[in-house]
């Protein structure tokens, strides 16, 4: 084989998914860059398990938004939803904490689940404004996500709840193998099952052709209003796990946690390659977005003499970068097949 | 439609802007009745007060919304511009009046304006992602850059002018004292001239025109690029005089506390009858909107309810006034079917 | 009088490879009406733009009033007086009618500041010229498709014209809207405006125009006097094929109806509707817009639920309530508007065609079967001889006629015993149209009960056994084929 030949296939890879492919290379760049400055302090097994045991939190978000913004719509209610599950779900666990500061063996999984199911409720709530009501889904979701936060607050008075026992943050803070840690494990497992559920199933076609035009798919014989719930209370179980990691994370729930994720799981959702119409993006897109969020922000720590705000900078500049790429390369579609 | 001239009430009756007031009387006679302060002079005075900042904010919030956008960098770019104001005079240890601050707020206002301008309008891309990109990178600057922290010393220009008051207002019962800032009259003159830049000159009729229909706009002869460009300057220059009048005011510069505020701002304007979809809403609305937001938010000690409680009542505001407009236009269209072919059948 | 106004001179213009026009010239005198026609792709939308300066010829000039142009800009042609009519009208739904009518002329005075005294007198101005009266108030969003074109028109005169190109005008009109566009028409060409209007509804070009010009392919195949036009030749000149209209008789109709009608109604928009469609048979429903034949199109998928009678499918009562529940009893629908309701555009032509059964296509949990579902495609494909490389390359790079295919593909890929189908030819061109006659025909005699709902008479006399016409949401008359002309139902519909 040729050069030339080879990297026109290269290009012909490099085209077929062009976003995944920009941030496997900004990926890939990041972590030479890395190895070359910061080898010694970056490339530890204990920083990319901190790593891997942070991301999820805001990484579970982002599947949520995503699987919203697919559809055409947008949830901005993933934060509110944490607290007020984390919240919740602290309170149950001071309740169940015993007199000798442990946990029953059932609690952890009761608590997973109560959470599920409270997940699901809210993103039925948002569910049911989108598709019943018909308010458009970012007024839907900024209303219920100012509404969740609102209960948080007024339940807690802005306080921080941690009177509950340690065990639950030890349970999720440990790595299975003494490798993997278990916030690793659940994001991964949400990420499959939404893989599997996009690509492989009836639901994630229709999901698709819903975000291309809710018309066509209202006279294609799609139950357009449910598979809206439905998106939206995945949505809301992502959330809701989200919130069970940060629990775990800072042993406590408070009202005001994570309010930043809100805008930058959007980031990531878009610089994942979901287009903001709908319709249009792939969860791997996502995940490597949520991956290189991480591996800046902790890369760009191994610098004392540089602020950390700059990762702010540098995630803002990376997405309208991105952006303007993307207005280019299909402009440049569009006047070849303009015809 | 072809009928006879609608009467006053009507014409009233069938605007967003009505209801809203509607629900802001209420709720103004049902504080009134709870609590006998509201109507007090000094509390009307606080509410003015108030609403300064947030109605800068909701004006320029608005002028994005009606030309078809979203705009979430408001509250970094007042923070950011608000911030190297402050920090840049206190380091040439300025003395001055507080004209010089303005007109540098303003002057980096309209540089970070026209940074969202340039790739909303030339690239046309969209303005939510944008301005949360945006958003990022003043953030960013700010804490990264010019490695902020509060700074509880501000000139002594911008404390002056932040404290100064046209008059002060006093509850006869309580002996309560509220003072009117000066600050008032910047707001109600970037009103009156947003009001009058989008009901008689080309350039606003030309943001109408584009929330609208972007391609019409460009067929008619509009320059869509150059009216998004200079509205978005306009916007940041809005937000940085809100950044340094709410510095001035609280006679310090917190880098950080305005942010997050973006959410209510427009959940205001949304309520103010402003179509999210753009081309649609009144700066009348919006001010009724915004009041709404800044009424509920600072009155809820007035009804006996803790502070705790304000995000549960804007969640349901929003909720509310959003899902009564989406009902109110399903029915509209249901009805205006039936309507029309009814008069066909008679025909 | 008879001096020339426009004159296009061997226009050539291709894009990256392909010729769009190739040595392309005609005239128009003043005050002239003309009508362009053409196939999709033909080229008729690249010689407007040319006209009116939104592209640049690779060779040729235009000649407009006495003066030669190798390249105008948009504004040029403009201030030339030449104005294009949008299908889309270029207005601002948001917008009041006098602003509506009155921006256009302040940009191109280049006002800064905006005058409502003046804006209103412009507008009045502008109503006046064509004698007609529109709430000047009122939000153009809430007016009528033909109100709307008004204003458009209305728009347009306000510059010096001397040439109005239309695109498409009459597609969404009804038949009385029409007559009061032609009758605008007729106006201008008394005022010494010409008009150069794009059609490929044979029955306009009769009735408006003087005179023709056909393009095939980027090609002029054919330009005179509307006089010397007939049927057989404009298919002709229009496709390059001749075609034999053959009426269609049904040969095996089922004994027992399959879908009936029986008094159903929606209060507002239709009522006292019957019928019975047996197996084999094809009916069309005719009418005019307005006529509530749209409605009762969507009552039957479910879209838009009766509140009167009832729907019997095998004689058996069912509640259509959704289009799932429409197609859970065997009912198909091809909407009216391909574009819009029809299509996932963007998606692949192998996602439009398996939609609909997607369900059945599953195994457990919902997974669909890939090799089925490429199976399903590959067969729909072929059986309709969808023109494409590849299904999996969106449905937007296809021909009209073939997005056609692929709506109808969508559906008969959930083998429905009933199809219904809303203007199921409309924007399509001959060649295809025909050719989707002929698997329509071929489906009744398989024994599907097929219902066409359309305004094209020729289409429902070829193609229906049984002609049902619909006038202010009631049914007013039933027709035998044998018994029905365009004349007779034309007389029942106005």
């Amino acid at each position: 084989m040729t050069t030339p030949t080879l990297l026109k296939k290269a290009q012909g890879i490099y085209r077929s998914d062009r976003h995944v492919w920009r941030l496997i290379i900004m990926i890939a760049l990041w972590l030479i860059f890395m190895a070359i400055t910061r080898f010694r302090k970056f490339y530890t097994l204990i920083n990319f398990q901190t790593m891997a045991a942070q991301f999820p939190e805001f990484g579970l978000m982002s599947l949520g938004i995503m699987l919203a913004m697919i559809t055409g719509g947008i949830d901005l209610s993933v934060v509110g939803a944490a607290n007020l599950t984390s919240i919740l779900m602290a309170f149950l666990l001071i309740n169940l904490t015993t007199a000798t500061g442990g946990l029953p063996a059932y609690a952890i999984p009761l608590v997973f689940l109560l959470a599920i199911l409270l997940g699901a409720a809210f993103g039925l709530f948002n569910g049911l404004l989108v598709s019943k009501f018909h308010i458009p889904p970012i007024l839907a979701t900024m209303g219920s996500g100012e509404l969740f936060t609102g209960i948080c607050m007024a339940m807690t008075n802005g306080n921080a709840i941690s009177k509950f026992s340690r065990a639950y943050s030890r349970a999720i803070n440990n790595r299975l193998f003494d490798m993997i840690p278990v916030q690793l494990i659940i994001f991964t497992v949400m990420a499959v099952i939404i893989w599997f559920l996009l690509s492989k199933t009836a639901y994630g076609s229709k999901l698709y052709l819903l975000g291309t035009s809710p018309t066509v798919a209202r006279f294609s014989g799609l139950k357009t209003d449910r598979l809206l719930m439905q998106t939206y209370m995945i949505s809301g179980i992502c959330a809701a796990l989200g919130g069970m990691i940060m629990l775990a994370n800072y042993n406590s729930a408070r009202a005001d946690y994570g309010t930043v994720y809100t805008l930058q799981c959007v980031l990531i959702v878009v610089l994942g390659g979901v287009s903001p119409v709908g319709g249009r993006g792939k969860i791997n897109g996502v995940v490597l977005a949520i991956i290189l969020l991480r591996l800046l922000e902790t890369g760009l720590n191994r610098f004392p003499k540089i602020s950390s705000y700059y990762i702010s900078l540098i995630w803002g500049g990376v997405l309208i970068l991105v952006m303007v790429l993307n207005y280019f390369t299909e402009n440049a579609k569009v006047k070849t097949t303009n015809t | 439609m072809k009928g006879g001239t609608p009467t006053l009430m009507k014409k009233l009756t069938r605007r967003n802007e009505f209801y809203v007031f509607l629900v802001l009387l209420v709720l103004c006679l049902l504080i009134e009745i709870r609590s006998g302060q509201f109507f007090s002079p000094n509390n009307l005075v606080d509410i003015a007060s108030a609403m300064i900042v947030p109605g800068l904010f909701a004006i320029g919030s608005f002028l994005v919304i009606v030309s078809g956008g979203v705009d979430v960098s408001f509250p970094a770019l007042a923070s950011l511009t608000m911030y190297a104001t402050t920090k840049m005079l206190l380091d040439a240890n300025y003395q001055g009046g507080a004209v010089l601050p303005i007109v540098i707020a303003l002057a980096i206002g309209a540089v970070l304006g026209a940074f969202n301008g340039l790739f909303i309008g030339y690239f046309r891309l969209p303005a939510m992602i944008v301005t949360l990109g945006s958003s990022s990178v003043f953030k960013g600057i700010m804490q990264g850059a010019l490695n902020s922290k509060q700074l509880t010393v501000i000139p002594p220009g911008m404390r002056r002018w932040g404290t100064s008051a046209l008059f002060i207002a006093r509850n006869p019962v309580s002996g309560l004292t509220s003072r009117m800032y000066v600050t008032f009259i910047a707001f109600i003159v970037v009103l009156a001239l947003v009001f009058f830049l989008l009901r008689f000159t080309m350039f606003g009729r030309g943001i109408y025109a584009i929330g609208g229909s972007e391609v019409s706009a460009h067929r008619a002869g509009f320059n869509v690029i150059r009216t998004k460009v200079i509205m978005y300057v306009l916007v940041g220059m809005i937000a940085s005089l809100a950044g340094i009048i709410r510095a001035s005011m609280m006679q310090q510069a917190h880098p950080t506390n305005m942010l997050g505020m973006e959410m209510n701002i427009i959940a205001g304007v949304v309520l103010g009858g402003t179509a999210i979809t753009g081309g649609r809403g009144t700066l009348t609305g919006c001010m009724l909107g915004t009041l709404l937001i800044v009424i509920v938010e600072n009155s809820m000690i007035l009804l006996g309810i803790p502070t705790s409680w304000r995000s549960v009542f804007t969640g349901v505001l929003i909720i509310v006034g959003t899902g009564v407009s989406a009902y109110q236009t399903i029915v509209m269209n249901r009805s205006k079917r039936v309507q029309t072919a009814k008069k066909e059948v008679a025909a | 009088m008879a001096e020339t106004l426009l004159r296009a001179q061997s226009i050539h213009k291709s894009f990256v490879g392909v010729h769009a026009l190739k040595d392309v010239s005609f005239s128009i005198r003043r005050g002239e009406i003309h009508c362009l026609a053409g196939e999709n792709g033909s080229g008729k939308s690249t010689l407007i733009k040319i006209i009116s300066g939104v592209y640049t010829p690779d060779a040729g000039h235009i000649e407009f009033d006495g003066h030669r142009y190798s390249r105008i800009t948009p504004i040029e042609a403009i201030n030339l007086g030449i104005q294009v009519i949008y299908q889309d009208f270029s207005i601002f739904p948001n917008l009041t009618v006098m602003e509506n009518l009155a921006l256009n002329t302040e940009l191109a005075a280049n006002r800064k500041l905006v005058n409502w005294k003046r804006i209103r007198r412009v507008a009045e101005e502008a109503l006046a010229k064509i004698n007609v009266r529109i709430d000047l108030d009122a939000y153009v969003g809430s007016l009528s498709v033909a109100e709307k074109q008004i204003i458009a028109i209305s728009r347009a005169l306000m510059f010096n014209t001397k040439l109005i190109i239309m695109d498409e005008p009459t597609t969404a009109l009804t038949k009385k809207e029409v007559r009061n566009l032609f009758a605008i028409i007729l106006q201008l060409k008394e005022r010494g405006i010409a008009t150069l209007f794009v059609s490929h509804k044979l029955n306009e070009v009769f009735e408006i125009s003087e005179n023709f010009t056909i393009l095939r392919s980027g090609e002029l195949v054919a330009t005179g006097s509307t006089k010397d036009l007939d049927d057989k030749k404009f298919s002709y000149y229009m496709t390059g094929r001749t075609f034999e209209s053959r009426r269609f008789v049904p040969k095996t109709v089922s004994k027992d109806p399959i879908f009936e009608a029986d008094r159903v109604g929606i209060p507002g928009s239709f009522e006292d509707v019957s019928f019975a469609l047996h197996g084999g048979e094809i009916i069309g429903i005719t009418g005019l817009l307005d006529s509530g034949r749209t409605e009762l199109a969507l009552s039957m998928f479910g879209m838009k639920p009766i509140r009167e009678g009832e729907f019997r499918v095998d004689g058996t009562k069912v509640e259509l309530t959704s289009p799932r529940a429409a197609i859970n009893h065997g009912i198909g629908y091809v909407p009216e508007d391909r574009l819009s309701e029809g299509l996932f555009l963007p998606r692949s032509i192998g996602d439009n065609i398996v939609i609909t059964e997607l369900d059945s296509l599953t195994k457990k949990f919902g997974i669909v079967d890939a090799e089925r579902r490429d199976e399903e495609i590959r067969t729909w494909v072929g059986n309709l001889a969808i023109a494409t490389p590849d299904p999996d390359n969106a449905c937007q790079t296809l021909s009209g006629g073939n997005q056609q295919r692929v709506v109808l593909a969508k559906w008969l890929a959930n083998s429905p015993r009933i199809l219904i189908l809303n203007g199921p030819t409309v924007g399509v061109d001959i060649g295809s149209k025909h050719d989707i006659h002929t698997i329509l025909q071929e489906l009744a005699n398989e024994g599907m009960g097929i219902i066409i709902i359309t305004d094209d008479l020729p289409e429902v006399v070829e193609n229906c056994s049984k002609i049902l016409v619909m006038k202010n949401g009631r049914i007013v008359a039933k027709l035998d084929a044998e018994e029905a002309d365009e004349q007779k139902i034309l007389s029942y519909m106005l």
